[in-house]
């Protein structure tokens, strides 16, 4: 046991800091860049050598059809796949130019840079403003203030608020679906991270809560690098500046969202959006 | 989204049945003119009517597959041009009831020669060739089909400003015709609209096709 007390630390310890992974100075610009990314689960090459750029302070859809590898290719980004099992990676990923691969990088500390919402709103059991503060409290601040300030700025960002601010002990269960989502939104900007990855963040919602959430998008992405995963074709020309589409593990076309759904240059990406293939 | 492609190619056939009812109003308003012939004139003015229902069955059809097909790329493509070809194509007609209107309400014969001197004839057969053309670019959705068009209405322009000092010419060698030449002025004024029209809507199948922008810019 204790053999294994003194491997885990000694990793720790050789492990890159917060700072280290994004220099604060370029938090507000975090930029990805992929390089030649393949990816296999067992014998299955899912991600088919992938070169991509990704601008700081945009909002980038990945669209396809389903098992095409724009999830798996997404949670890439905060390694979520490392623990799938046969999960093997060949190429470079570099946010704000670190190479997130590499061996001494701390995932839990790149998790608080990338920050990611799932399909489903998945809130803790807990009261709202717990769960605001959870990252925060794991986060080792203990500053009464300073969690109270964050946890409001945080629901304000995210429009819930003015919602929520009379009954902040109630549980999270008992909002609405759209409310959960916008709280997990919340949850994932407390820890101040730079990226935020969405994986199909409003296919559980109705319009309503999905027109919120398209709005709280592209008010964020004056302070974070945000792409999203999306099967809502209007969705990602809504609301993102660049469109990626893949299919079976390619990046078929890449461009900005305004030549993707008036005049793609490839004619399977055009099959795809205009719903002929797909 | 079979439905959405079923939809599509309603709209594609109702535009080429607009297409195919304004060349032959256009067509039945030259006869008409040329022959002063006043019983087609009279089915050019009552035909009109149907050319108004067609325009308004396309823009609403136009209406409905934009709200509920929210239509992309080529598609979109394909709507925006439809409203406009539809557009120009009414226009067209609106001019074939003007012409056979003329016919209609004036009751003296133009005097062939001045169709003559004005190369009256060529400015329709060229409007006719044109016409041909574009509805042969449309159905086959052939660009370059399309821009040979631009080069025929350059024809138009000339027979246009070379008008005013031919039909000068003629009312100086006879005073009598002053009437006649005016009608004819205006008649070949709405011609060469006829033309830009046309051009118009090659320049609609292009974008369409190609999604090349070709408006106000200058074509060889």
């Amino acid at each position: 046991m204790a053999k294994e007390i003194k491997i885990i630390m000694k990793k720790i310890s050789t492990q890159v800091p917060l700072d280290k992974i994004i220099d604060p100075s370029l938090k507000k610009k975090a930029k990805i860049e992929v390089k030649d990314v393949k990816v296999w689960y067992e014998n299955f090459n899912a991600i088919k050598g992938i070169d991509m750029n990704i601008k700081p302070n945009t909002v980038t859809a990945f669209i396809g059809p389903s098992g095409c590898g724009k999830s798996t290719f997404l949670r890439l980004f905060n390694r979520m796949n490392d623990y799938v099992e046969g999960f093997k990676m060949e190429g470079k990923i570099k946010i704000s130019g670190n190479n997130i691969y590499k061996k001494n990088i701390n995932v839990e500390e790149l998790r608080k840079e990338i920050g990611m919402v799932f399909q489903k709103p998945n809130p803790f059991p807990k009261s709202i403003f717990d769960n605001i503060s959870y990252g925060l409290k794991i986060q080792g601040i203990t500053d009464k203030k300073l969690i109270e300030e964050r946890v409001i700025d945080c629901l304000k960002q995210v429009a819930l608020w003015d919602e929520v601010k009379d009954d902040l002990k109630k549980s999270a269960m008992a909002l609405s679906g759209g409310q959960q989502q916008r709280l997990c939104i919340a949850r994932t900007l407390a820890v101040q991270p730079s990226i935020i990855l969405m994986d199909e963040p409003t296919s559980a919602l109705d319009p309503i809560s999905t027109a919120k959430i398209e709005e709280l998008i592209f008010k964020l992405k004056e302070k974070y690098t945000i792409v999203i995963v999306t099967h809502n074709m209007q969705q990602a020309s809504r609301i993102s500046d660049y469109t990626a589409f893949f299919y079976l593990g390619e990046l078929i076309e890449y461009d900005k969202t305004k030549t993707i759904f008036t005049n793609p240059e490839k004619q399977q990406t055009e099959n795809y959006i205009t719903g002929r293939f797909g | 989204m079979a439905n959405a492609q079923y939809q599509r190619n309603l709209l594609n056939e109702s535009g080429a049945e607009m297409l195919s009812l304004c060349t032959s109003q256009l067509e039945k308003a030259k006869d008409a003119f040329l022959n002063h012939d006043c019983d087609l004139a009279e089915e050019v003015v009552l035909n009109e009517v149907r050319v108004n229902a067609l325009d308004l069955r396309i823009e609403k059809s136009c209406e409905k597959f934009l709200a509920l097909y929210n239509p992309v790329a080529i598609d979109l493509r394909f709507i925006m041009a439809i409203r406009k070809i539809n557009f120009d194509l009414e226009r067209i007609a609106d001019h074939a009831y003007s012409i056979s209107k003329y016919v209609i309400e004036v009751d003296e014969k133009i005097p062939p020669h001045l169709f003559e001197a004005l190369q009256f004839q060529t400015m329709y057969d060229t409007i006719v060739k044109m016409l041909e053309k574009i509805t042969e670019a449309y159905e086959n959705k052939d660009v370059k089909v399309a821009r040979k068009v631009f080069k025929k209405d350059k024809i138009l322009d000339r027979i246009n400003a070379e008008s005013f000092s031919v039909l000068e010419a003629e009312i100086k060698k006879d005073n009598n015709i002053i009437s006649e030449a005016l009608l004819l002025f205006s008649v070949i004024k709405k011609m060469e609209r006829v033309g830009d029209l046309i051009k118009n809507i090659a320049e609609e199948i292009i974008f369409y096709i190609d999604a090349e922008v070709l408006k106000h810019k200058k074509k060889k």
